[in-house]
């Protein structure tokens, strides 16, 4: 009798065990990677962080000698954030994603994430981003993962130049998401040559594997969800507009904030992921615009405002965003991106210089180096298929991929960041 | 006329002089545009089609001028309007902020009365007016808004919606000095709501030009703490063109509501 219930007890402990350590079960609400990607985290599960924190702003020249022509005028001198701790702590980078400034929201959560776990945090801008590509882009033309990292950390260091006498730093770590996590490891790379800061963990976030790919992937997005194509753009503009004044009059309560969109999806759930891809389409177009035109005027490169035209601060430029919206990232590769790379390596053929925009350019510094580690979606929309199964390979047991979130859509859920602070806390995995 | 209306003109005055200079000079230095230019790769000749609506294209006759203004509000901001916002952050707790919010919010639930009756959207009036009456009272002259919670929230109306919802088009596309975007409907609209507000609405009611002075003041301070916009953050080379089309779409939004 006795045994018997022994037994139970016993076999009941196993099944107690079995279900806290195996079933593991995430609760990110939207298995749709276009839904994730586009409404992100609702507030409801996203973790929680303080609404507040002593966010400081600074900027800082890079090339005071640089002249910076009047239409880009606000761009000069290089905008960062930073938060400090009071006492000693480590210090952690963070490097925004495609287009993104360093205040973009993912950024405004991964910095209020960063200061609960007792981290200095200084966030910058995208080398994508037009204040960076003025400011602080050596050649003014952004997209070359190993140049544009290697501006990032020229920034770093001049930053951590006017903050050190703030900050008590004990260790330095790096992180970034999408292109930023990219950046993060070609930095990571770079930093054990240079030992400016001797990173201790570098953690790349959602990053493409090929920089080249995931941008066609993003651009095919726009051009093959518009019915009836790009010059029908403003009937689909028309139809989102009406879609979301109809929530906006008939959902409950509902008002234009970050939670706008969530209501939006729960008010009208989409019937196909086109819209959806549209509309991420649209926003990556929108980010290749700005980019583009301030690489155009910076570097005169005569492609969308005529060479010798100075554009003044106060002149009209309607008409390139007109023409800027009809032109997809391969013609900016093709009309000021190869031509600037081959003019100063004449023997560079363009696959030689796509090959370069990729992770697998660095694959042997990937696998071997004990720092890094990787955070990453099955299902996100800015891979192509087996991409993520080359990741796996590379970092092995230094990735955690989540069965979904899209493209950084679950950055903010309780999950994801509490694997994004314990990335950090643990060291030396193996 | 007292000395703190002389006050109030010498400010408007200084105000519009600088942005007289502001144009001159601006206009002084329009660009001599060359004839012998070299097309670039992608002439805006060959891809803007006169077929294709644009949603970015907004009529806007005044754009020369409109920027300048833009400009002078960056300028406002930063120098002046921003800095007192922020003393006034520093000084006040939250809380009080929050109360103040509240009770600017209720004195101009006038403006939304009689834009709601204006469209004789009873209801929305019927509402506006509970909401006017219980936050008064029991949310102690308008301090607290306990009329949210019992399913009365707000319905925000301007005589600019007033005009477009009986058929008025947006009119030319104008900036505002200090307001910011608007466009002539707009304006016509918000003239017509300070009219309205003066002379038998609240200010009316209260007759003591002390107390509208220090309302006016601490209105412009509370709705500048509010607004979380600042010019020239949107990291857009294109901001102007891009604000301009986000005003004239969600004002079209706020009209069909």
């Amino acid at each position: 009798m006795l045994k018997k219930l022994n037994r139970l007890i016993g076999a009941c402990a196993c099944l107690l065990l079995l279900s806290s350590g195996l079933v593991y079960a995430y609760d990110y609400p939207f298995a749709d990677p276009y839904v994730a990607t586009v409404v992100n985290t609702p507030a409801e599960y996203a973790k929680n962080i303080p609404e507040k924190v002593p966010l400081k702003f600074g900027s800082i020249e890079m090339f005071p000698e640089r002249e910076v022509p009047g239409v880009l005028w606000n761009f000069k001198e290089l905008y960062y954030s930073y938060l400090r701790q009071k006492g000693p702590a480590p210090l952690i980078f963070l490097v925004a994603g495609t287009g993104a400034s360093f205040n973009s929201s993912k950024m405004q959560g991964m910095q209020k994430a960063f200061y609960q776990a007792a981290y200095h945090v200084i966030s910058l801008s995208s080398p994508t981003h037009p204040n960076f590509i003025v400011a602080a882009s050596t050649s003014g033309v952004p997209g070359n993962l190993e140049e544009d990292s290697a501006d990032l950390y020229r920034v770093m260091q001049a930053i951590w130049q006017k903050l050190q006498k703030k900050m008590e730093v004990t260790d330095f770590y790096l992180t970034g998401y999408s292109l930023g996590g990219a950046q993060a490891a070609f930095i990571a790379r770079l930093d054990e040559q240079e030992r400016a800061f001797n990173f201790r963990k570098v953690l790349l976030i959602n990053p493409p594997v090929s920089l080249y790919n995931s941008v066609l992937i993003l651009d095919k997005m726009l051009e093959q969800n518009i019915p009836g194509g790009l010059d029908n753009f403003n009937a689909f503009y028309r139809r989102a507009i009406r879609a979301f004044t109809d929530v906006y009059a008939h959902g409950n309560g509902v008002e234009f904030n970050d939670q706008f969109l969530y209501q939006a999806y729960k008010y009208r759930k989409a019937k196909s992921d086109e819209n959806l891809a549209a509309l991420i389409g649209v926003s990556f177009r929108i980010s290749s615009e700005n980019m583009v035109f301030a690489s155009d005027v910076l570097t005169r490169a005569g492609y969308v405002v005529p060479k010798g035209l100075e554009l003044k601060r106060h002149d009209r430029t309607t008409d390139y965003v007109k023409v800027l919206g009809r032109l997809s990232f391969l013609d900016y590769f093709k009309g000021i991106f190869l031509p600037h790379f081959q003019g100063q390596n004449p023997d560079l053929t363009e696959a030689g210089l796509i090959s370069q925009m990729s992770l697998k350019y660095i694959e042997d510094y990937l696998r071997s180096s004990p720092k890094l580690g990787l955070i990453h979606n099955e299902d996100d929309v800015i891979l192509l298929p087996g991409e993520i199964d080359y990741l796996r390979d590379v970092f092995g047991s230094r990735a955690r991929i989540f069965p979904h979130g899209g493209h950084c859509g679950n950055m903010a859920y309780t999950d994801n960041v509490e694997a994004m602070i314990g990335f950090f806390r643990t060291f030396h995995t193996n | 006329m007292t000395t703190k209306g002389n006050k109030t003109m010498r400010l408007i005055l200084m105000a519009l002089a600088l942005l007289g200079i502001l144009f001159v000079t601006g206009c002084s230095t329009t660009p001599k545009q060359q004839i012998n230019l070299e097309p670039p790769q992608h002439r805006a000749e060959d891809i803007i089609k006169k077929s294709v609506d644009y949603p970015v294209d907004v009529h806007d006759p005044m754009e020369g001028f409109n920027r300048r203004v833009y400009t002078f509000n960056y300028y406002f901001d930063k120098f002046l309007y921003l800095p007192v916002v922020k003393t006034y952050e520093f000084i006040m707790p939250d809380y009080v902020e929050k109360r103040i919010s509240n009770f600017v919010d209720n004195v101009f639930e006038f403006n939304n009365f009689t834009n709601n009756l204006l469209q004789l959207k009873f209801k929305q009036t019927g509402i506006t007016l509970a909401r006017f009456l219980v936050n008064t009272t029991v949310g102690i002259a308008g301090m607290w808004d306990p009329a949210t919670g019992l399913d009365l929230p707000r319905q925000s109306e301007d005589f600019g919606q007033t005009l477009g919802h009986y058929g008025v088009g947006n009119g030319p596309f104008i900036v505002l000095p200090i307001l910011g975007p608007s466009n002539l409907r707009d304006t016509t609209g918000l003239a017509a709501d300070v009219a309205a507000f003066s002379y038998v609405g609240p200010q009316d009611w209260v007759d003591d030009n002390d107390v509208t002075l220090i309302f006016n003041g601490v209105t412009a301070i509370d709705k500048r703490h509010r607004e979380s916009f600042r010019y020239y953050q949107t990291g857009s080379p294109f901001e102007y063109d891009m604000i301009r089309m986000l005003y004239t779409t969600k004002r079209e939004m706020e009209i069909a509501k």
